[in-house]
């Protein structure tokens, strides 16, 4: 894990000699910005993101058919049939329509859980490594609880118990993958609540809240953008795995993990069935990781290895 | 040293007495609660059910409900499945032995390649092998295990008819053989997420090892290569590896579940999946408190084992 005694982020731009030029140069100038532009991989990545997120958004109403629109006579259409790109389903409905406002809910559930499950895991992550003792103990303990067990198991009863909507979903996956960001932020903030501006914020008496928020935690920004990145992919696969078993969103309302719910038993005949929403998942969930990695390497000083 | 290990057993109790509350609100919180499944059939009325609810105790309040089914459970009486009756520990143990024998197939490959390519990517660091181990990690990190396993299926099975796409044996033919033919690829396929993690571990362990003292001290004395990798390097870094391998135990749990969903391999996994198609409650209470034992004993055995193979680390 990460470790507190390695040097913090410094803070960007003290050396630089402020020049007229405008913001947005200032801001394509960034050493850091150019650092993630070189990473080809996370690069690859964001413009995977980037057309993926416009087709799921646009893509419907460039289509001719409805996601929901059941043409029986076209059932099991295989792809490239007429206007039928990725074919059809069981059901005769257009696999891209679907896919596209599956793709809607899939990434808006992904990116909704990471932020409530940043939002929680920072929290939790700052009280306990500022505050320390007794209460750092006990948070990291209640983390520590929370990793050591099979999500998995938790959060498919908890979907199958509770109403699987999309907000529920949200909400569950978040409750479930807060820990990794808790644990980063509990080390980071540890490393910097000895430092020199910490410690000359409280001798004027700054409040415990305003040391926290505006004297901590623009330092340790780039871990958690980092964690939050890696969290997108993770809430994504995660959404995929209770919807593919049942649990998580449900028909009619499509999503890239419940397509593949019927997949299997078409599968000698239908296999693009399955092909489809698992190369999405795939590309997404491989772009955010890219992208992560490519974060970390602009962002974090420690990246060393 | 023993100070060290009442303190882990007394951690690890605590974590599963967490888990037990938090498994026995969701499900007696839940609308439906666990008489949901009488509530469907047909002619009951609502003094039947409040009769079955007696029955099964159900009127009282939920902490003394909770309390009483704790003392249950210490007594090792876990409650009978609804669906059979048949008690949730006989139950339990019939599926274990299927997915004991797939995870620990699918860790073993796991750990001898993941090891490999992690030895052989530091080693011949920043080579193409590296950065194609590396990337192929991210995203084998990526893939959905149940997808890929579909796609194994659809290749394998049903394309070129060299594997059985699913189950643990062939009816009427249960050698050796079989079971093996039927373990290749729901293995295989669960073992892929755990190569990449531990690829990159191994990767890291072996670079900080490979530079020290003793590496030197190794070089030094004209031994060759070979032996200072097997010797010196790789039993060094794999120290770390044991805390790992108690680590990603929920992964695997979690891996385990859906790839026997998709190879209708008839383990824990499934009986979970059915179990919650059934609202059977007692099965389902019975495998989160049964898994997060699992997660407990697994990580003690590993701070155990490393303090076994590292003697640098002292408990206590």
């Amino acid at each position: 894990m990460s470790n507190p005694q390695t040097a913090p982020l410094s803070s960007p731009a003290t050396t630089s000699v402020p020049t007229r030029t405008s913001a947005l140069r200032r801001f394509a100038r960034n050493p850091r910005l150019r650092k993630f532009m070189r990473h080809r991989l996370a690069m690859a990545g964001l413009v995977t993101i980037i057309v993926l997120t416009l087709a799921c958004f646009i893509g419907p109403y460039l289509l001719p058919y409805d996601e929901l629109y059941i043409d029986l006579r076209a059932r099991f259409s295989p792809p490239l049939t007429g206007a039928h790109i990725f074919g059809t389903d069981p059901l005769g409905r257009d696999i891209a329509a679907r896919l596209f406002s599956a793709g809607q809910i899939s990434l808006t559930v992904g990116f909704l859980a990471m932020v409530l499950s940043t939002l929680i895991g920072t929290a939790i992550g700052l009280v306990a490594g500022y505050f320390g003792g007794w209460s750092r103990v006990g948070l990291m303990r209640v983390t520590d609880a929370f990793l050591s067990f099979p999500s998995i198991f938790l959060m498919l009863t908890l979907a199958a118990f509770l109403r699987p909507s999309p907000t529920m979903i949200t909400l569950i996956i978040a409750v479930t993958s807060w820990m990794e960001v808790a644990r980063i932020v509990e080390a980071e903030v540890r490393g910097q609540a000895g430092r020199d501006f910490t410690i000359a914020a409280r001798m004027i008496g700054a409040p415990h809240w305003w040391i926290m928020f505006r004297e901590i935690l623009p330092n340790i920004m780039g871990p958690i953008i980092v964690a939050a990145t890696l969290t997108v992919a993770r809430a994504i696969l995660l959404e995929a795995y209770i919807s593919f078993l049942g649990y998580g969103i449900q028909p009619p309302l499509p999503s890239w993990g419940n397509m593949l719910n019927n997949a299997q038993q078409y599968l000698d005949s239908a296999p693009w069935l399955a092909i489809v929403p698992g190369v999405a998942i795939t590309l997404a969930v491989t772009s955010f990781n890219f992208i992560g990695d490519g974060l970390r390497d602009a962002l974090d000083a420690r990246s060393v290895n | 040293m023993l100070r060290f290990l009442v303190n882990r057993i007394l951690q690890g109790c605590v974590l599963i007495l967490i888990v037990s509350m938090i498994g026995f609100a969701v499900i007696n919180l839940a609308p439906g609660g666990p008489l949901s499944q009488y509530a469907m059939t047909p002619g009951m009325s609502q003094a039947d059910l409040d009769r079955i609810a007696h029955q099964m105790g159900l009127d009282r309040p939920l902490p003394v409900q909770y309390l009483d089914w704790l003392g249950n459970m210490l007594t090792g009486d876990w409650g009978r499945s609804y669906r059979d009756q048949s008690p949730v520990l006989d139950v339990v143990w019939r599926h274990l032995g299927a997915t004991l024998l797939l995870m620990g197939t699918s860790t073993a490959i796991a750990i001898a390649l993941g090891t490999m390519v992690g030895v052989l990517g530091a080693l011949k660091r920043y080579s193409i092998f590296d950065y194609m181990a590396t990337v192929g990690a991210m995203i084998a990190l990526s893939i959905p295990t149940f997808w890929f396993g579909l796609v194994a299926i659809f290749i394998f099975s049903l394309e070129l008819g060299w594997l059985p796409a699913g189950s643990m044996y062939t009816v009427g033919d249960q050698s050796l053989g079989d079971y093996l033919i039927h373990l290749i690829m729901p293995s295989l396929v669960l073992a892929l997420v755990n190569v990449a993690i531990w690829s990159r571990y191994m990767r890291t362990a072996t670079l900080d090892v490979m530079h020290q003292d003793f590496v030197r001290t190794a070089r030094a004395k004209g031994l060759p290569r070979w032996r200072i990798v097997s010797a010196h390097i790789v039993r060094n870094a794999l120290i770390p590896m044991i805390t790992l391998a108690g680590l990603q135990l929920p992964t695997i749990i979690g891996g385990a579940l859906v790839t026997e969903t998709v190879f209708t391999w008839p383990g824990l996994g499934r009986l979970f999946i059915d179990s919650l198609g059934y609202n059977d409650y007692p099965v389902i209470m019975g495998l989160l408190m049964f898994s997060a034992i699992l997660t407990v004993i697994g990580n003690f055995l590993a701070d155990i084992g490393v303090a076994f193979a590292d003697p640098r680390i002292r408990l206590g």
